[in-house]
């Protein structure tokens, strides 16, 4: 668990074969696979099961493993939730998906006071081996409840791991290995980058995946551990510790600026890498935390006085920190809240300056 | 536009919240002729694969086997076998010795919480009897019955009651919320009705598995309130899973009566009415009316003929906790007015009124109990009592919050065992 895996090569099996997808394909293909190889898989939700979901990440899975493996469910996030917890009971591992984070909230009691506490509470009699997949994050026109990024929520619970993956490569090792997980597992997808790996600029068109080179998924199963950060890129000037979408906007932003800096995409935030930021910061003097959510008390918080406890003596400035407004996600000003590269670029001026 | 707000100018009464209020308060004579108690074998017995609807009258009514006289009557009677009766007698005494002693420990100091479940013994251990020993259940905090018709060893009762050293729960949890796999007992939730819809789960995943095994969970009516028990009987609805709801009405949630869970304008049996499921409301202080209900609804969940509700109407004879003193809110005269009686006098005189029992016996028993559980308390305190250092090591507190322990949880151990060593140099 405290492994820093710092070369992505290990996990992108060299000898598979690889085809394009886009994230959603990449969730499609994990759940698909998963379906196959564990008869204790069952996945369900809102619209999941005929239709296919309505981002579409369950397609043609109930065709293909049967009504009682992939179904449709009430609209009660309690019960989705509650229901997968008694279903863990029994010795299945259902992967429950939740249309929206913005909808989680009414499941809260039995993701909080349920899953996240079985294990503890039994000694281990009884588990809750689940996989919460829901679409988070901003950038769509949403409004306020089709935006949000509560991963701090759940990030703050004892007993639940949270995984945003940002990139087809990883959604898919990343959610495989969260269904072969014996701990629930909250798994937010960033829906601003289902279709494109999204640069911060609203105004220009989005590129496909097919183009970016994390596109290139392998063939079949393979997992990425949980607890395991990525680096994005390497560089000396300055470490950049984001997640999800905010990982191709602060990758654009450096970029454009022609700033060296090294971008570690968290990809779990419960169990941390820590090993992976305190390498970086160490190298780097300089520390930069990004996220979409709302700032106080955000993830974000956690990220920085991590680094200040750790890394103190290496930093060369004080770490900043880039996230949305403390406000509600607004429709028509959506791109004014985003933390984009405006943003991002006056903390980095502002880091580097220091 | 008419000005509003003021309730002048119209011809109709100002608008008046309604908030419910109990019959009885402390100090007021208690007369309960306003609950109607309809004669025992009266009620009909619908075929268990009945449409649900046809069991709505019964919503409304209440399943009563055991008469005035002793005898058991009608269509519900299930026949049970003296042996059986006896062992459900014997389960029904031994709960309320446990519950005894275990209550002055508590005020012994002994551990700090502890709930009775007198006078509802068979809402727990009749259905415990009905159904098979491996069909999974989900109980509230005061189904410690379903254990000790179960067999699990009061010993491990105790441990946890006391959290120990011996508690198998590691000291975790509050008092008696026990939780037994081995006893296809789901581990017990502070949380009001959480269990509701993880029960459905487990029925449907049941059911996905083609198993045979059903599932069964109890609330109280106070927590039919939650969102929890209406998702869990939606989900039900719509899957048809093979699960009991069993809603234990003792009439009190802490100090609120049942009116504020809405007793005042319907029961919660018809609860299953609008869910278009199976309902029975049943006397909830007669073990056989309990028993032909839980095995009626248990026979058609196993025949994939779908959930039941069942209301057990009873009463909560002491307080919601040790921790409670309904002195302060309820009228003492309610438990002896009680129209029901007492579960185990009325199993009791059932068995002797049949020529299988007698006052003698029944006195015997009840020593020998006192004395399993005496001697099971003994055994127990070896294992240490709450707060006299016989606990768990520090370490476990950190263990099972995840399957392996990761970095962070590591580190706060290291603390918590630095800390134990300052406190308490070797």
């Amino acid at each position: 668990m405290t492994g820093s895996m710092i070369d992505n090569d290990a996990v992108s099996l060299s000898d598979a074969p690889t085809r394009a997808m886009n994230m959603i394909e990449a969730i499609n293909d994990a759940l698909d696979i998963m379906l196959d190889r564990d008869p204790d898989v069952i996945v369900m939700g809102e619209d999941v099961g005929y239709f296919g979901g309505v981002f579409r990440a369950t397609a043609g899975l109930q065709e293909k493993h049967g009504k009682t493996r992939v179904f449709d469910t009430p609209i009660s996030e309690c019960g989705i939730i509650g229901v997968a917890v008694g279903m863990g009971a029994y010795g299945l591992r259902p992967v429950p998906e939740i249309q929206f984070a913005d909808y989680i909230y009414p499941g809260l009691d039995q993701l909080i006071s349920e899953a996240a506490r079985l294990r503890y509470r039994s000694a281990g009699e009884f588990i809750a081996p689940m996989t919460v997949r829901s679409p988070f994050g901003g950038g769509i026109f949403g409004g306020q409840t089709h935006s949000q990024s509560p991963e701090a929520i759940f990030t703050h619970v004892a007993g639940l791991k949270t995984v945003v993956p940002s990139t087809p490569h990883d959604a898919k090792g990343l959610l495989i290995a969260a269904i072969e997980d014996n701990d629930p597992v909250i798994f937010f997808e960033p829906k601003r980058i289902y279709n494109g790996p999204f640069d911060g600029y609203y105004d220009h068109p989005t590129k496909p995946w097919k183009e970016h080179r994390d596109a290139q998924v392998p063939e079949g199963y393979y997992s990425i551990p949980l607890g395991q950060a990525r680096v994005v890129r390497e560089g000396a000037a300055l470490t950049v510790l984001a997640y999800g979408t905010m990982v191709h906007v602060a990758e654009a932003v450096c970029r454009e600026k022609g700033v060296d800096a090294e971008i570690l995409d968290l990809r779990t935030l419960v169990p941390l890498d820590i090993e992976a930021v305190e390498k970086s910061v160490e190298k780097t003097g300089r520390c930069l935390v990004i996220h979409e959510a709302t700032r106080t008390s955000g993830f974000g918080a956690e990220l920085s006085a991590l680094v200040q406890e750790r890394c103190f003596f290496h930093l060369e400035a004080p770490v900043e920190r880039v996230t949305g407004f403390d406000t509600p996600y607004p429709h028509s000003l959506e791109w004014a809240y985003f933390p984009g590269p405006i943003r991002i670029g006056e903390a980095i001026d502002k880091l580097l300056g220091a | 536009m008419a000005k509003q707000g003021n309730g002048e100018g119209y011809n109709r009464p100002r608008l008046a919240l309604h908030v419910p209020e109990p019959k009885f308060r402390p100090g007021d004579t208690v007369d309960f002729s306003h609950i109607p108690v309809p004669e025992a074998g009266a009620q009909p017995r619908p075929d268990e694969a009945c449409p649900a609807a046809e069991t709505n009258p019964l919503c409304t009514d209440l399943v009563r086997v055991l008469g005035e006289d002793h005898q058991a009557h009608g269509p519900w009677n299930p026949r049970l076998a003296p042996d059986q009766l006896r062992a459900m007698l014997r389960d029904m005494a031994l709960t309320r010795a446990f519950d005894e002693r275990m209550y002055r420990g508590q005020r012994q100091g002994k551990t700090s919480f502890y709930m009775k479940c007198t006078g509802e013994e068979a809402t727990s251990i009749a259905a415990a009897h009905a159904l098979a020993s491996d069909d999974m259940v989900f109980p509230s905090y005061r189904q410690q019955g379903i254990l000790i018709a179960r067999g699990y060893p009061l010993l491990e009762m105790i441990n946890q009651i006391y959290s120990n050293r011996g508690d198998k729960l590691k000291g975790r949890q509050l008092p008696i919320m026990y939780s037994s796999r081995a006893h296809s007992f789901f581990t017990i939730s502070g949380n009001l009705a959480t269990q509701v819809p993880q029960a459905v789960g487990w029925a449907m995943a049941s059911a996905i598995r083609h198993d045979s095994r059903i599932a069964a969970t109890w609330l109280g009516e106070g927590s039919t309130a939650e969102g929890d028990f209406h998702s869990g009987m939606t989900f039900a609805a719509v899957y048809n899973a093979p699960v009991i709801f069993n809603v234990i009405n003792n009439q009190w949630a802490i100090s609120s009566f049942s009116g504020f869970a809405g007793s005042e304008r319907t029961t919660f049996a018809a609860r299953a009415i609008g869910y278009g499921i199976a309902g029975l409301r049943v006397d909830g202080n007669d073990p056989l009316a309990v028993y032909a209900a839980v095995r009626w609804a248990a026979d058609r969940a196993r025949s994939n003929n779908g959930p039941t509700l069942i209301e057990h109407f009873t009463y909560r004879a002491e307080g919601h906790s040790t921790s409670d003193d309904p002195s302060q809110y309820r009228s003492a005269h309610e438990r002896e007015e009680w129209p029901l009686g007492d579960p185990i006098m009325r199993l009791k005189q059932h068995l002797i009124a049949i020529g299988e029992w007698s006052e003698e016996q029944h006195a015997e028993m009840d020593l020998a109990l006192a004395e399993e559980v005496k001697a099971a308390t003994k055994e127990a305190e070896k294992n240490g009592i709450l707060g006299h250092g016989l606990h768990h090591p520090f370490h476990t507190m950190f263990e099972d919050v995840f399957e392996e322990l990761p970095w962070h949880l590591e580190e706060q151990a290291e603390q918590a065992i630095r800390e134990r060593e300052i406190k308490w140099p070797q």
